[in-house]
């Protein structure tokens, strides 16, 4: 009674679904062809990536002064747009990570995209510690690497020299525990392949993967460790990220809430991300067996979470900001509320305070429209957040006489549009050529979880047979064969 | 059923009694008048002869020695408040903790601790008597008895700008009105999941499953918004001048780590003791997990707390570190290695998880620690240099220990140690890791 499941869970497969029905729903988008609607949003998405490419190097070429930052507002778009995308990758590491060190069985649907969401959006993420350089070129000093001037190093106290770190093994490690979990799944395309193309690429892919008893053993106790690191790293990364505005002394940057807070709303955002794309995906891909009702409601409920985190989080630093008595704090948040920006805090209270607070009713959080427009809300939401905490701090600080406005130029919105229009790129071609849900741990919970054995169990009690016994054929009479041969 | 030992009974009133008698010693032996620390002071400096300042005038000196002399005389005053305060919200912040941690169970559907709630339940019966002791302890402080909270004093008030733009939220009146809301709430809503609980054990009702869900998580909502609230109001408002957004989350890292720590040492003695049949060494394994988890956490947000403070360096801010860094360097940088390097480094491994012993082990280093950390959060702002670890501050914790483990024991004894019915049960008696 190993696999006991209380009667109570709900089935996280649908339908009536075997092992085999599990790979040929994964496969089918793999080995299908592309319909026309995948070729007109990939190409619209090309041309977004196009444009902001161009944006690009019309910035590198001629200089950050095409972008809408002046003297006072160094950091605007840029960092908004970085420290949104970063966020939006920390889904991706916690569903894969976080739900599988607390064996939460529903993230196996949807741990294979969300991870790569979160490599496509820390890709984008990247983009921008290197485009809003005035030296892009020099960008190379960042690293501690030996040289020829005297071994000139760099200083290890600044929280944007612990971004690269950050941000890099964040990559990395992602893309190792991404990999390492689609090896089984390639393996599976390669043996299904009849192209010999395919076959090959599949073949390379999935790094030989053969699928013995030991080979599953490590691969379980790695992606275990991976989950261990990657936790930690997932809380890190966000929090270093919130340090470049926390070490500061600005007043509403300067606040020791910031690392749990970001972190919180990277999750929140990064969720709402998940449920926008897996809405979409799971009808278009067929998938609505795996990707069901239930796991999009739970994935609410993570929203709602941490999207009531980041209101107590907003609560208390207002609380602190009066609390605090420093008039420089004070003005910050008063600022935010009724100043030139009233409107993007406006928006941004409305879309992570008030907008998650619809999912405590169930009729809401079951519903696809509904959980489709409040994730887009809380994208929205948690783009200005950033904005706001950024702009509205660095516009009105300790100096009247440094006070101004920021109003982005085509060009800023241009590389945010581009970075979508990539990040889609990426993303399309990913749901067309790897198989989008990690079959061989679904295949893992298909007995326990899956609707179709949950009946069976239902009708014959909890020792009920999950399989069918192997028919034995009666063995042919050898003594009566070997007689008649000697006979004749 | 589970009845409590008369060792165990014995036990925890003798360490009430011992408790008691060194409390009360501790009072007695904190200095009455200014005259008396002044002789005390003057011995002192007798003892270091040789060491007197060059003062440039005498009667500067003087005033100067009058001025010291009364500091120290309220910080000794403080001293035996100060050290029964510490353990008593210490615990009692574990018995609501364990209660959290038993809400977070009910709410995310675990499999594997429903053969574990009624320990948690136990435990959770601190909270009244705990509850009690605390606001006993702030009510005395706002009629004055002492000076832990000096935004108490209307003399300090008077001459304290700070303190005075921030009365609209620090006087004794919604103080204690705020404290008996945040009580009120918790133990109410410990008494009315505990009560559906029991009552599931005549027979399994889903409507009962489902309020007990919706109760839980209503509770959590409440606790994290009163456990911010409280921080500030009963911790962070000892430093009136001090503050920091991330301070509630900090305390709640402790708050978690203690609770879970101590859910797995009752656990692990219950089970010496023959009972608890279906508790395995996965179960301690689980919570052995938690207990490295939620240190770690407590780490992170200690170290981001610290070095944000460290790092901008700003003034108003930056006291608070540097009186502890001065006064209690062994203690704020013990409580790093207590609540975070050691617990990492033994319970990491695997097997180390299963064995009693080594999270028996765990444990008592992270309640040390954590008490530690609540000595560290506290102490600087009542008895600031004037600290010690001594008859008062030990006594405090037997007296409160003792009150505890009887609480808790005898409160285990009134219910079966399994539940019986409950939707997970069944996964948890199987469960393994």
């Amino acid at each position: 009674m190993s696999h006991y499941e209380s009667p109570i869970r709900k089935p996280l497969v649908t339908g009536d679904k075997s092992y085999h029905d599990v790979t040929l729903d994964v496969v089918r988008p793999v080995e299908g062809k592309a319909n026309k609607s995948w070729w007109v949003v990939f190409s619209i998405a090309l041309i977004a990536f196009l444009w902001g490419l161009g944006c690009i190097v019309y910035t590198v070429s001629e200089g950050i002064g095409t972008w809408g930052l002046n003297k006072t507002i160094g950091w605007a778009w840029d960092i908004t747009n970085f420290v949104w995308w970063v966020g939006i990758g920390h889904a991706g590491t916690l569903i894969s990570a976080v739900l599988l060190l607390f064996r939460q069985k529903w993230r196996m649907a949807i741990n294979r995209s969300a991870e790569a969401m979160t490599i496509f959006s820390v890709i984008q993420a990247g983009l921008f510690p290197i485009i809003h350089m005035g030296r892009p070129w020099l960008a190379y000093w960042v690293l501690p690497i030996p040289n020829q001037f005297g071994s000139l190093w760099v200083n290890f106290n600044s929280p944007l020299l612990w971004d690269v770190f950050a941000i890099s093994t964040y990559l990395s490690v992602s893309l190792v525990f991404w990999w390492t979990g689609l090896l089984p799944d390639f393996a599976m395309i390669r043996d299904r392949a009849v192209k010999p193309f395919q076959k090959h690429i599949y073949g390379i892919l999935s790094f030989g993967w053969s699928g013995r008893a030991k080979d599953w053993q490590r691969f379980e106790e790695v992606s275990l460790v991976l989950a261990g690191l990657a936790t930690p790293l997932v809380l890190s990364v966000h929090t270093i990220v919130s340090f470049d505005f926390a070490t500061s002394v600005i007043p509403g940057w300067h606040t020791t809430i910031f690392p749990p807070y970001f972190v919180a709303g990277a999750v929140f955002s990064g969720f709402a991300m998940v449920n926008t794309l897996l809405i979409i995906m799971r009808k278009v891909s067929n998938l609505e067996n795996y990707i069901t009702i239930q796991h999009i409601e739970l994935m609410n409920i993570v929203i709602m979470i941490t999207g009531s985190i980041v209101g107590v989080a907003y609560i208390t630093e207002l609380f602190m900001a009066w609390y605090s008595g420093v008039e420089y704090e004070q003005y910050a948040f008063l600022n935010r509320a009724t100043g030139p920006y009233w409107w993007a805090y406006l928006l941004m209270m409305t879309c992570n305070v008030v907008s998650p607070q619809f999912m405590w009713f169930p009729k809401l959080r079951r519903s696809i429209m509904f959980s489709f427009f409040i994730s887009i809300v809380v994208n929205i939401g948690m783009w200005f957040e950033r904005f706001v905490i950024i702009v509205t701090s660095l516009h009105r600080d300790y100096m009247p006489s440094a006070w101004t406005m920021f109003s982005p130029t085509f060009v800023d919105i241009g590389i945010f549009v581009g970075t979508i229009g990539f990040f889609f790129v990426l993303f399309l071609l990913y749901a067309r050529t790897f198989p989008v849900i990690a079959q061989a741990e679904v295949k893992s919970i298909l007995k326990t979880s899956g609707e179709k054995y949950k009946k069976i169990r239902a009708e014959k009690g909890e020792h009920a047979k999950l399989y069918d016994e192997p028919v034995q054929e009666p063995l042919p009479n050898f003594t009566e064969q070997f007689n008649s041969k000697s006979n004749s | 059923m589970y009845t409590m030992s008369s060792k165990l009974k014995l036990f925890s009133l003798a360490l009430i009694i011992v408790g008691a008698i060194g409390l009360i010693y501790g009072f007695i032996d904190a200095p009455s008048s200014v005259e008396d620390v002044k002789e005390m002071l003057h011995a002192e400096d007798a003892a270091h002869s040789g060491e007197v300042a060059m003062g440039s005038s005498g009667v500067d000196e003087a005033a100067h020695a009058d001025e010291h002399a009364e500091h120290v005389f309220h910080q000794l005053q403080n001293k035996p408040w100060a050290a029964i305060y510490v353990p008593a919200l210490f615990i009692f912040l574990i018995s609501l903790g364990v209660f959290v941690f038993y809400a977070l169970q009910n709410v995310s559907q675990a499999g594997w601790s429903p053969v574990l709630f009624r320990v948690m339940e136990g435990i959770t019966s601190y909270l009244v008597p705990g509850g009690i002791i605390v606001y006993i302890i702030l009510l005395l402080s706002t009629l004055h008895l002492n000076h832990l909270f000096i935004w108490m004093d209307p003399e300090v008030v008077a001459n304290d700008v700070i303190i005075q733009n921030k009365t609209a939220y620090l006087n004794t009146p919604f103080f204690l009105i705020r404290a008996a809301i945040y009580m009120i709430g918790w133990i109410l809503f410990s008494k009315l999941i505990i009560k559906n609980s029991r009552k599931l054990d005549e027979e399994f009702s889903l409507t009962l499953h489902k309020r007990n869900f919706k109760l839980s998580a209503m509770f959590l909502v409440f606790f994290i918004v009163t456990e911010s609230m409280m921080s500030w109001d009963w911790i962070m408002s000892i430093d009136t001048h001090w503050f920091s957004t991330l301070f509630g989350w900090f305390v709640l890292a402790s708050i978690l780590v203690s609770a879970v720590t101590t859910i797995a040492l009752v656990t692990i003695y219950l089970k010496g003791k023959g009972y608890l049949e279906h508790v395995n060494n996965s179960h301690i394994h689980d919570l052995a997990k938690f207990m490295m988890g939620f240190s770690i956490f407590w780490a992170y947000l200690w170290f981001s707390q610290f070095l944000l403070i460290w790092y901008a360096n700003i003034p108003e801010e930056v006291t608070y570190y540097v009186s502890r860094l001065e006064d209690y360097p062994v203690l704020f940088f013990g409580t790093v290695i207590m609540n975070w390097l050691l617990p990492m480094l033994i319970l990491i491994n695997s097997d180390f998880k299963r064995v009693n012993w080594i999270v028996i082990f765990a444990g008592i280093i992270i309640l040390v620690g954590n008490y530690m950390n609540f000595f560290v959060l506290i102490m600087p702002g009542t008895v600031g240099e004037s600290w010690f670890i001594g008859i008062p501050e030990i006594s405090s914790i037997l007296l409160i220990s003792g009150i505890f483990i009887f609480t808790v024991f005898s409160a285990l004894a009134k219910a079966p140690l399994t539940v019986k019915h409950s939707a997970f049960l069944e996964e948890s008696k199987h469960f393994q890791y």
